[in-house]
């Protein structure tokens, strides 16, 4: 068993015909996941290789029993793709695009609050359960199936962790970005609510980044909620104090948001932080030693 | 990115929000002729992209025209906490009977924005809270629903009564801002309730969505007027992400997690980062091109560490880039590289047969730090 993706995920492409929608979904089929169709407007009836093009997604649906929907479609379309999925019903949503202007996702993650879509991202790799299912953009080549789970916020700081853990020949159940942005699908709760359910997964990893508060909230659930040993990783220790941060928004947080901060919240509740990569890896491999 | 005040007040103004007359100044001359023309008086207030300048000494009452040259000058001569000030706004006095706090904000643990309305106004939101809790009403806003009448009433019902219909009036204001414009922070403090009852934005700190500036025009057109260094200006130029740091390794790497945990194995390495420079996801060669070259222009820079995990990225086109670039530019220092993930081996391949004198490869992301912190010590 793997989390959120399978050996019967069967994906539809949304922005299939664009050039890195192409290349990706290409990838994602030479690895061996059912991509069973692609969407854009206007471009019904064409195919990619072979996989069939339709105008909208319900329309792919219908056709091809596709139940996860993957997203490639430039920033300014982005926000109606995840809702065009959302209201056909597809079950678990993946949005690659980074530069969704935020008004836009918070319209999205209200109309998603409460409702049976599962959306991953934006700005995000995606997903991979090594062996059975790649959606998104993480390089299968660096994986290997096993018993480790890796969720994070960043998405070449993941392959890197993941990259490491399989040089020491640590294997991995699903691996997972949450993606950068302020407001995004589901996180490092969710994520390790799936973790602690797998019966196949060991070990999570988590890997945070300074800004917000979700690793502190994530800390506070591991102490409730989570059995399975969790190792952690913050980037950004020697990181400037962030731009963005406006002091109305501070109040919201608190005086979270630095890298120590977080990883000291992680480190109260058990959760052995690494201060590398590297050392994420070498404990990970301590952990299930 | 972040307004300035008087820009910030041009934008509510442009929503109906009423601000005290006021006027931008460069010189102590357009200063002093401001307060004349508010009849002698004025309050001459520092334009910088940063807070506490009430306390910093960047907000003076000026009791004659004068005075709002000398305040002016000194400002612009002295900048404000190490940054040039080129500019200041020259304001009206207003009779102020009180002073409160409003604002919307973008609450990302919340996915909604938040209003908020304090009947403490001039002080640091955070201290209001944790020091008059009982004085700050919040409500989060479902975007599909907006901001709705009875959100208002509960916001605005703990002010004096004088008070609540302006305020009421603003908060409705500062959600369409929020929603027209692309606002991620739009802060009033204080708002003042004046003694004519009405009630105006004294302040105004407005943050607008990066991501959607493409469809804000006249805000974008804004930024040219914003100072930043001159490498960092060039970077956002061409739609890279730098922030310049005080040390000797240029770092450039794909995503910010990476670019981040790379300043920190730097340091960890006994180097230290001179920017941070982040190329996107799908970075092209001709990006990659630009990149080195921004990095390469900083005269800090003593060793170049390209750390980079292709996944939408291609790591032969990171290559290409690379090769391409220098024959622009001169590697004046060494460059370390360090390519992992999609088509890395090609990207090896070409940069082995280049064979250039200046580019070092790295096996890992660790040694590769290892190599550009030696190099730059």
């Amino acid at each position: 068993m793997a989390v959120l993706i399978e050996d019967d995920t069967r994906v539809v492409v949304q922005g299939l015909t664009g050039s890195q929608g192409t290349f990706h979904a290409l990838r994602n089929r030479d690895y061996g996941t059912k991509v069973v169709a692609g969407v854009t407007p206007g471009k019904g009836g064409a195919d990619v290789e072979g996989i069939p093009v339709f105008d909208t997604v319900v329309e792919a649906m219908q056709e091809t029993d596709a139940n996860t929907s993957l997203i490639f479609v430039p920033p300014r379309f982005a926000a109606d793709a995840i809702l065009e999925s959302a209201e056909a019903l597809v079950p678990l949503i993946v949005c690659i695009t980074e530069g969704i202007p935020v008004a836009d996702m918070a319209r999205v993650a209200a109309y998603l609050e409460g409702r049976a879509p599962v959306l991953v991202g934006p700005n995000c790799p995606g997903l991979i359960s090594p062996g059975k299912a790649n959606v998104g953009i993480i390089p299968g080549e660096i994986c290997t199936p096993g018993r480790v789970a890796v969720v994070s916020r960043s998405g070449t700081l993941t392959y890197q962790i993941v990259h490491e853990l399989t040089q020491r020949g640590i294997g991995q159940s699903t691996c997972f970005g949450m993606g950068g942005d302020p407001i995004h699908g589901i996180g490092f709760i969710e994520a390790l609510e799936r973790f602690e359910a797998d019966p196949d997964t060991d070990l999570a990893i988590m890997i945070g980044e300074i800004g917000g508060n979700d690793e502190e909230q994530a800390a506070a659930f591991i102490a409730e909620h989570v059995t399975t040993p969790v190792v952690g990783y913050v980037a950004g220790f020697t990181a400037p104090p962030g731009k963005r941060m406006g002091h109305a928004g501070a109040i919201i947080t608190g005086s979270a948001g630095t890298a120590q901060a977080k990883a000291d919240a992680l480190e109260a509740v058990g959760v052995r932080v690494g201060r590398t990569p590297t050392e994420v890896a070498e404990l990970a491999e301590a952990a299930l030693a | 990115m972040d307004l300035f005040e008087h820009q910030g007040k041009d934008l509510f103004a442009r929503y109906g929000i009423r601000v005290p007359r006021g006027r931008v100044a460069t010189t102590p001359e357009e200063a002093q002729a401001a307060a004349e023309s508010f009849g002698g008086q004025a309050v001459v207030k520092v334009q910088v992209q940063a807070g506490g300048r009430g306390k910093g000494g960047g907000i003076v009452v000026a009791k004659s025209p004068e005075e709002a040259a000398d305040a002016a000058r000194t400002m612009l001569t002295d900048g404000f906490k190490g940054m040039p000030v080129t500019r200041i706004l020259a304001e009206e006095m207003v009779d102020i009977a009180g002073e409160f706090y409003a604002a919307i904000t973008l609450d990302r643990s919340a996915k909604r924005y938040l209003a908020m309305v304090s009947s403490e106004g001039g002080m640091e939101i955070e201290e209001v809270a944790r020091e008059h809790p009982t004085s700050l009403r919040r409500t989060h806003i479902d975007p599909w629903l907006g901001l709705r009448p009875y959100h208002v009433t509960w916001l605005t019902g703990h002010l004096p009564e004088a008070a609540r219909e302006g305020t009421a009036d603003i908060m409705n204001k500062l959600y369409s801002v929020v929603l027209g414009s692309d606002v991620t922070l739009a802060e009033v403090n204080p708002m003042a309730l004046l003694g004519d009852g009405d009630v105006l934005a004294l302040d105004a700190k407005v943050t607008v969505d990066d991501n959607a500036l493409y469809r804000q025009p006249e805000l974008e057109a804004l930024r040219s007027g914003f100072f930043v260094d001159p490498t960092e200006a060039r970077a956002t130029e061409l739609g890279l992400q730098y922030v310049k740091l005080a040390g000797r390794v240029g770092i450039i790497g794909n995503g910010a997690g990476l670019v981040m945990s790379t300043l920190d194995v730097v340091q960890q390495a006994g180097g230290s980062a001179a920017n941070f420079l982040d190329v996107g996801g799908g970075a092209s060669a001709e990006l990659m091109a630009a990149a080195l070259e921004v990095v390469l222009s900083d005269p800090d820079v003593r060793s170049v560490l390209v750390n980079i995990f292709g996944g939408i990225t291609r790591c032969d086109l990171v290559a290409e880039g690379i090769l391409e670039s220098l024959k622009r530019v001169e590697a004046r220092v060494p460059i370390v590289v360090r390519l992992d993930g999609t088509n890395a081996e090609e990207g090896r391949r070409i940069l082995t047969e280049a064979n250039h004198p200046r580019i070092v490869a790295a096996a890992t992301m660790q040694e590769a730090a290892q190599l550009a912190a030696d190099e730059a010590a």
